[in-house]
């Protein structure tokens, strides 16, 4: 997709071979064709559901907070935040969970998509059922595999005492572990979309860069390497972006499986923000809201600029 | 070669059927065995065929439980999905127009804040505090709006592409024609939309129909209750009644489920259209 700040500008259409005939408008007449009031309720929308929160969010996070009356307190939140293991670990964790799954869906989603690209049989099928867990309810897969990995008579651990004799971790209730796994469920569940687009991104490819390989003798690894991986490019950005942005804000999934626990060990910024939410700790939850606003966006936002600079190169 | 490559394509497919069955199909089978069994036989979380075929009673219990919620729940996320939806379709499209029809000074501005919009993650409190101020906390259109104006980024992002498609020369004939810009929209370009707005219907009602975060903060309270919060009626602290919660998952699935088979071509073009190439 590469999520284009600049959109590139057309070429007006209209302009050539029509010089002269009567068609040709003055030039204030395309302003008020496309009316800029059409921007207004989407706007508006826009600005108080969510700039304005946003904006506030700026301030608030610098409070004691009641929702009825804040008052200033400085930079007490973010010193509690940075000072509670509990709460700084969430950053940790929040960097962890969004590489590792939107590594994971790129590297996943290229493979299946690449599999699912070559005229093997069956691939109907294969594309639907690949795709159908982006479909499910996120709270319904966390719950299911709450139960599938359950650690005594979860049906993944079962298989596991069948397969190797020994006994499965506790993948959700293992502090060592459980980030990991909620993360591998997320991978399950939005491999789908990944897949989609990078099959996109390589039907998109004109054919004749695989026939010349094809004359040239390359083999299936050369192709891959040469032809598919450089040229799917802007799907591999847009896998990126998504997930990574997808990720750094989970909350859904995180919180059905583990809640953050075992302890700490699996708390995001985004479930550390419901917990001092509910809390009733409203400033020092906006304050974790701020931070993770200023880590998506630092990470996000500079990658966008980069992977879009790289696609024109191509 | 030709056998080589023959055998290659039966090889990789029976080995793809293999590894998705096993990793994408057997948690679905699992729910839906688990679904139909009796509360005794799914407490053993057994992968195995229901001794008893219960999933009929299940699901009436499932939908008796609590005083009908769920039924509140379905009439409930219907609302809201299909107002959030609708509301998304329209505005988004009225955006997507103008922003790559019309050259102006401020699509600098649009373009970035359609950034931000994917970009930002909402801030919790201070939206309940505006909700709270505008007396929308806690209501069906304060959510409605809620997942509007954190929709719509997406929503214009794939449409601006799907309008660069459109030719000109068709706004050039409405106008000469004496359509003025409302109709020149609504009448000409918007059905032309057709296919990308099956995309956004489809891809937005997933994500709103499946929202958990947004209902959890901005409409608490059982009367509000949207499908995902069901799930949690099953669990307490110290039992679960697996076999009613496998079968309210099934339950809440089906409709996106029915949904993809109705639409799936139009899924795999939109989103890829959309996607890819912006």
């Amino acid at each position: 997709m590469s999520i284009d700040a600049s959109a590139s500008p057309r070429p007006d259409r209209t302009e050539p071979g029509r010089t002269g005939s009567h068609l040709r408008k003055p030039k204030d007449h395309v302003g008020s064709r496309y009316p800029l009031w059409f921007y207004v309720p989407g706007g508006l929308v826009y600005l108080v559901f969510f700039i304005i929160p946003t904006a506030a969010s700026f301030y608030f996070a610098f409070t004691r907070w009641t929702l009825f009356e804040s008052e200033f307190i400085g930079f007490d939140n973010f010193v509690t935040f940075f000072n509670e293991p509990g709460l700084i670990g969430s950053l940790w964790n929040t960097l962890v969970y969004g590489f590792v799954t939107s590594g994971s869906k790129v590297v996943l989603g290229m493979a299946l998509a690449v599999v699912l690209s070559l005229p093997v049989i069956a691939r109907g099928y294969l594309r639907s059922v690949t795709f159908f867990p982006v479909l499910l309810s996120t709270v319904g897969v966390g719950l299911t595999f709450q139960v599938l990995l359950d650690p005594f008579n979860g049906i993944v651990n079962k298989a596991w005492t069948a397969l190797s004799g020994m006994d499965g971790p506790g993948w959700l209730t293992n502090p060592d572990f459980a980030l990991l796994s909620v993360a591998a469920i997320d991978v399950w569940k939005g491999l789908g979309i990944a897949t989609l687009i990078y099959i996109a991104g390589i039907a998109a490819i004109p054919n004749e860069y695989f026939e010349a390989a094809r004359v040239d003798g390359a083999s299936g690894w050369q192709t891959f390497r040469s032809i598919i991986l450089p040229l799917s490019f802007p799907a591999t950005s847009t896998v990126i972006l998504l997930s990574l942005i997808g990720g750094l804000r989970s909350f859904d999934l995180i919180w059905t499986t583990t809640g953050g626990g075992p302890g700490f060990s699996s708390d995001v910024i985004a479930s550390v923000i419901y917990k001092q939410y509910q809390a009733g700790f409203y400033g020092l939850s906006t304050a974790g809201n701020v931070i993770l606003f200023i880590v998506v966006t630092a990470i996000v936002y500079p990658l966008n600029r980069w992977l879009n600079s790289k696609e024109t190169d191509l | 070669m030709n056998t080589t490559r023959k055998s290659t394509s039966w090889i990789v497919g029976i080995v793809g059927i293999l590894v998705t069955t096993v990793v994408f199909l057997v948690p679905f089978a699992f729910v839906l065995t688990q679904a139909s069994k009796s509360p005794q036989e799914a407490a053993r979380l057994e992968f195995t065929w229901p001794e008893q075929f219960m999933l009929w009673s299940n699901v009436v219990q499932v939908f008796e439980t609590r005083d009908f919620m769920l039924i509140t729940a379905f009439v409930n996320s219907t609302i809201l999905t299909v107002a959030s939806v609708f509301l998304m379709v329209l505005f988004g499209s009225m955006i997507a127009y103008v922003l790559s029809r019309r050259k102006s000074r401020i699509n600098g501005l649009i373009n970035g804040l359609v950034l931000a919009g994917l970009i930002v993650p909402p801030a919790v409190v201070p939206t309940i505090w505006l909700l709270q101020g505008l007396g929308l906390f806690k209501t069906l259109p304060g959510l409605v709006f809620i997942e509007v104006a954190f929709g719509l980024s997406f929503t214009v992002l794939i449409m601006r592409a799907f309008v660069r498609t459109i030719p000109r020369e068709i706004d050039e004939a409405a106008i000469i024609d004496g359509a003025g810009p409302v109709r020149l929209f609504f009448q000409m370009i918007f059905p032309l939309l057709r296919s990308v707005i099956v995309t956004v219907v489809v891809v937005q009602s997933v994500t709103v129909f499946n929202d958990f975060q947004n209902p959890l903060y901005f409409l608490p309270g059982d009367d509000n209750a949207t499908v995902q919060l069901t799930l949690f009626n099953f669990r307490s602290q110290f039992s679960t009644d697996y076999n009613l919660l496998f079968a309210n998952i099934l339950i809440i699935t089906v409709p996106l489920l029915v949904m993809y088979l109705v639409f799936q071509r139009q899924i795999v073009s939109g989103m890829t259209s959309g996607a890819v190439k912006g």
